[in-house]
């Protein structure tokens, strides 16, 4: 135990101060005791009375500020210099830029009025009464959060069109208005592609890969996934695409989306139809081919829509590098895989993503697992161990239960990537790698190690394991593109050039002789 | 603005919910408008139905219009001291075996520690126990009426305790008619108020009740106009005070106001040079005087049909109580919340009773907390920086009908205290009312061990929501 004394001449702190001062001082680490005070005779008392005595002590005067400090040996210098800093009266947040935050929207709409948007990202169960407010201010909203209940959702899509506004969303993951990436969205070139997506990474794809080949996005208008179900009636992505239509910057409607209900899908399409302007649809894993209307084109997978729509917004189609299906690679992969490595793990990120590979393996083969697979003879959950071509949505409900998406966390994709190298019987593993606003900083680097262990444990056991990766991004994104694919390509891994792609690729590497 | 002019116009978000999103948003060049949200009601669904019930147009005008003729009695209120008297004379439904409290109602066996301290104290000075184990026993007994001051027109400091023959404020609000009352100080530290009840605190009350209470209310008898205490507490807050924790220059103004009539009284110069040291030896004198002047603005304001406005907020060191206009005279209440701030020495958190007392009668008013900004001397009291004391107080502009232009804040261009705290806006914001208050030990005999600040529980408001949805409706 060491003891520290100080007399400040003709130094006056108020007791108020002081007393405030003492509090914190006795809380630094080390010290058992800081007394803090003027050295008027009741105070002298009170240190005498608690054993401490010295000759200064007896000498000071009340206008003088007394310092004892106890602490341990080791401690002694640095809580002094800590309770110095309190007499100092340091500034602790000085050169920390205050910024102005608003409790409430009234608040906020009082005090910015400027302010025409609302982007909501709150626990679903109080989304759609913040929601509510922003239509009332005559402001349309993005809902990133999800949990609302199917009445809110209505109530709120209903409200919003009266008003000529929109409500994108809620579970609306991806939008671009005025060139500017909400939430989970790509730097993506500006143009005259409007898009309407009721699909999050299905529109994150689509404006990647309009971007890739030389087109430009005007908006991007998200709607959510369930807005094209019988109970919402695809009221967003009606008016959507009627802002569009209306919208000088577009020249070309692009709409993507997961199975809409039929008779929500013929609604839309007889709004699409009575546009002024070329439209084309892509309804994921939906047999439609017709759309009935002359300037609607329904287009399957998310790649030949792009390039339908930049070939009518103007770009010249011989110039386009479309990158075909690489057939001599398909070969050469088949070559390296075993007889009994006969199936697909597909561990995604992006639910359209996974969709869109799932479908392309549906195509040529039945036994297609998956958490997001309608027939429900091939449904499997988040626990349960995957078998024969399994693809799992892993931003799915019961794979982020309590958990951030793994775009943000991708730690138990990771180890679910080692996992699945333990079965023989896998070819090849697919999985996409998000980029972009809201994404994880470096979703390769983060999944690399995981990959090389992956490969290792099938090498171990005389097997070529197949790693197939495809990068949603571009090189506006940070991280940019082209790095993240040359991080893919020294750890062995196989590059799809698109999302169609890679559904594809996955399905031929492991076709055998007989399909 | 419609989707389309959107398109046509330069985005500016505001971003409610993951900061995440702020961050890209300022990478692309756009400045969102900040979010400091916190989920309504206190995250409760059904506080959150109801206040979403209130928000119907039509139930929001009823209340918006029953709100502003509140805010306007507490503007308009002028609470004049009229005189002092004993507590048996002077308060309603006072009797000799009458103890008042603060806060809401409470019986002997639940009261805190330094409540009970002051009960037991109390009726030693009245000579209804001879000693505080006979007084233990006696407030055990059934035979003693304990009630909330509130519940008569009146306001007591921390314990509240308040018995027939101590000597009270008499306060009339001159432009509603009403009266309300409250004690005298006892000054600071080791005292009935906060628990202690020692030979020397007994003593203390018996010279109030013999000299001290006699020469005040003798002054007030030759001032036959009264003292406006608005205009003072005005001037008070010009000179630093907000009238809870720092009452510096408000007992200079009272003690210079009363001084001349003191003089001409009939004591003799002994007792009255015992009273003007008794004054000087605490800058808490004018404590009680600030209350008893907002206790009787605010039962003005009380018992309009349809209005949210707060118009108590009482602990009583077990139970934190809020009164609404538009509910009259029922209490609501949730836990006493901890006092968060500096001790003095010798004493840690872990000695710390619960928040205790009527006094947040001035928050509730709009002085104390919500007038920090006035009184940048003592934000070391309540933990803080000068900027601080100045957010706290415009952050109550969120919670309240409106301000006060009678009682200003100089540094913040004389604004007006924020006055008439709505329990809709504390609901929505999740803003709970800021008090400046005293810490008494939590045992009984001891005294104030510091001062801080603390908020009233959430779960008071959210009942009091509750009720006024079932009240009102379109």
């Amino acid at each position: 135990m060491s003891r520290h004394i100080d007399i400040r001449k003709n130094t006056y702190l108020d007791s108020v101060s002081l007393m405030s001062m003492s509090t914190k001082a006795n809380a630094v680490e080390g010290v058992t005791q800081a007394l803090l005070g003027m050295a008027t005779p009741m105070n002298k008392e009170v240190l005498l009375n608690v054993g401490v005595q010295d000759p200064a002590i007896d000498e000071a005067k009340p206008s003088d500020l007394m310092i004892v400090i106890d602490a341990s040996e080791d401690t002694l210098e640095a809580a002094i210099a800590s309770v110095n800093d309190i007499l100092a009266r340091k500034d602790k947040k000085a050169g920390e830029a205050t910024e102005t935050r608003y409790r409430t929207l009234d608040s906020a709409f009082a005090e910015a009025p400027d302010s025409n948007f609302v982007l909501i990202s709150v626990n679903g169960a109080f989304a759609a009464r913040e929601a509510r407010k922003a239509l009332n201010a005559d402001k349309s909203v993005m809902i990133f959060s999800d949990n609302v209940s199917v009445e809110d959702e209505l109530s709120l899509k209903n409200l919003a069109h009266e008003k000529g506004l929109i409500v994108m969303g809620p579970d609306c993951g991806t939008a671009i208005i005025n060139g500017v990436g909400l939430a989970f969205s790509n730097a993506v070139r500006r143009g005259n592609i409007g898009i309407v997506g009721a699909s999050g990474t299905g529109s994150q794809e689509l404006s990647v890969r309009i971007h890739d080949f030389g087109g430009g996005v005007s908006q991007l208008i998200g709607t959510g996934g369930r807005d094209l179900s019988t109970e919402i009636g695809g009221i967003s992505m009606i008016d959507g695409i009627n802002a569009l239509d209306a919208d000088p910057e577009t020249k070309v409607i692009v709409i993507i989306s997961k199975p809409p209900a039929e008779e929500v899908a013929e609604k839309v399409l007889a709004v699409a139809g009575a546009a002024s302007k070329p439209v084309f649809v892509t309804f994921l894993g939906s047999d439609r081919t017709e759309s009935g209307y002359d300037n609607v084109t329904i287009v399957q997978g998310s790649k030949p829509l792009a390039i339908a729509a930049v070939v009518a917004s103007g770009i010249d189609e011989s110039t386009l590098d479309k990158h075909p299906l690489n057939i001599p690679l398909v070969e050469e992969v088949r070559a390296k895989l075993a007889p009994e490595q006969k199936y697909i793990r597909g561990l995604f990120c992006g639910g359209t993503l996974c969709d869109e590979s799932m479908f392309a393996a549906l195509d040529k083969y039945e036994n297609v697992y998956s958490n997001i697979q309608k027939n429900a003879d091939y449904k499997i959950g988040a626990m349960d161990a995957s078998r024969e071509h399994t693809f799992l949505d892993m931003g799915d409900d019961d794979f982020t239960n309590g958990r951030p998406h793994p775009m943000i966390d991708p730690s138990l994709r990771l180890q679910r990537i080692v996992q699945e190298a333990d079965d023989p019987s896998v070819g090849v593993i697919a999985m996409d790698f998000v980029l972009g606003f809201g994404a994880h900083e470096d979703p390769v680097g983060v999944t690399i190690p995981a990959i090389t262990e992956a490969k290792a444990k099938a090498a171990a056991r005389g097997q070529h394991l197949e790693i197939l990766g495809y990068v949603l991004g571009t090189d506006l994104d940070t991280p940019a593109f082209a790095g993240q694919v040359a991080q893919l390509e020294a750890a062995g891994v196989t590059i799809a050039s698109s999302s169609t792609n890679l559904g594809l690729l996955a399905r031929e590497f492991v076709a055998k002789g007989d399909n | 603005m419609s989707v389309n002019d959107l398109f046509s116009a330069s985005l500016k978000p505001i971003n409610l919910g993951l900061d995440m999103f702020a961050a890209d948003l300022k990478t692309q060049g756009v400045e969102p408008v900040l979010m400091d949200w916190t989920p309504p009601g206190g995250g409760d669904p059904e506080v959150i139905a109801a206040l979403s019930r209130l928000e119907d147009p039509a139930v929001a005008e009823k209340i918006d219009a029953a709100n502003q003729v509140a805010l306007e009695r507490i503007l308009g209120s002028q609470p004049f001291l009229e005189g002092f008297g004993q507590a048996i004379d002077a308060v309603p439904g006072m009797t000799k075996t009458t103890i008042l409290h603060s806060g809401p109602p409470i019986g002997f066996p639940r009261m805190s520690g330094p409540m009970k301290g002051a009960v037991t104290g109390a009726l030693v000075f009245e000579g209804l126990a001879k000693d505080l184990d006979e007084a233990f026993e006696l407030a055990s007994s059934g035979e003693i009426t304990f009630s909330p001051c509130h519940e008569h027109q009146s306001v007591g400091s921390m314990a509240g305790v308040t018995s027939a023959s101590m000597w009270v404020h008499k306060v009339t609000n001159r432009t509603y008619g009403n009266t309300a009352y409250t004690n005298l100080s006892e000054q600071l530290s080791k005292i009935l108020r906060f628990g202690a009840n020692d030979q020397s605190v007994i003593d203390r009350l018996n010279w109030m009740r013999d000299v001290f209470g006699p020469v005040l209310a003798g002054a007030m008898e030759l001032n036959t106009d009264g003292l406006d205490l608005r205009l003072m507490l005005s001037q008070a807050l010009h000179m630093g005070d907000e009238a809870h924790n720092r009452n510096v220059a408000g007992t200079t103004l009272l003690i210079q106001a009363l001084a001349p009539y003191i003089l001409e009284t009939d004591f003799t110069t002994k007792e009255k040079r015992e009273v003007f040291d008794f004054v000087a030896s605490s800058d808490y004198f004018s404590g009680p005087t600030w209350m008893v002047a907002a206790k009787a603005s605010m039962d003005a304001a009380n018992g309009i049909e349809n209005s949210t406005v707060v118009t108590t907020m009482a602990r009583n060191g077990v139970d934190f109580g809020i009164r609404v206009s538009g509910t009259g005279g029922q209490w609501f209440t949730g836990p006493a919340q901890e006092v968060i701030g500096p001790m003095f020495a010798g004493y840690t958190r872990d000695d710390s009773g619960l928040d205790m007392g009527d006094s947040a009668i001035t928050e509730t008013f709009g002085i104390g907390g919500f007038a920090m900004a006035a009184a940048p001397a003592i934000v070391a009291l309540v933990g803080g920086t000068v900027e601080e004391a100045m957010g706290y107080s415009r952050t109550m502009n969120d919670i309240t009908t409106g301000n006060n232009p009678n009682i200003t804040i100089p540094a913040l261009d004389f604004m007006g205290v924020p006055s008439g705290i709505d329990v809709r806006k504390v609901m929505e914001t999740g803003i709970l009312p800021i008090i400046n208050t005293a810490i008494a030990h939590k045992e009984p005999g001891i005294g104030m061990i510091g001062a801080g600040i603390t908020h009233p529980p959430v779960e008071a408001f959210q009942k009091a929501l509750l009720s006024l949805s079932e009240r009102i409706s379109a």
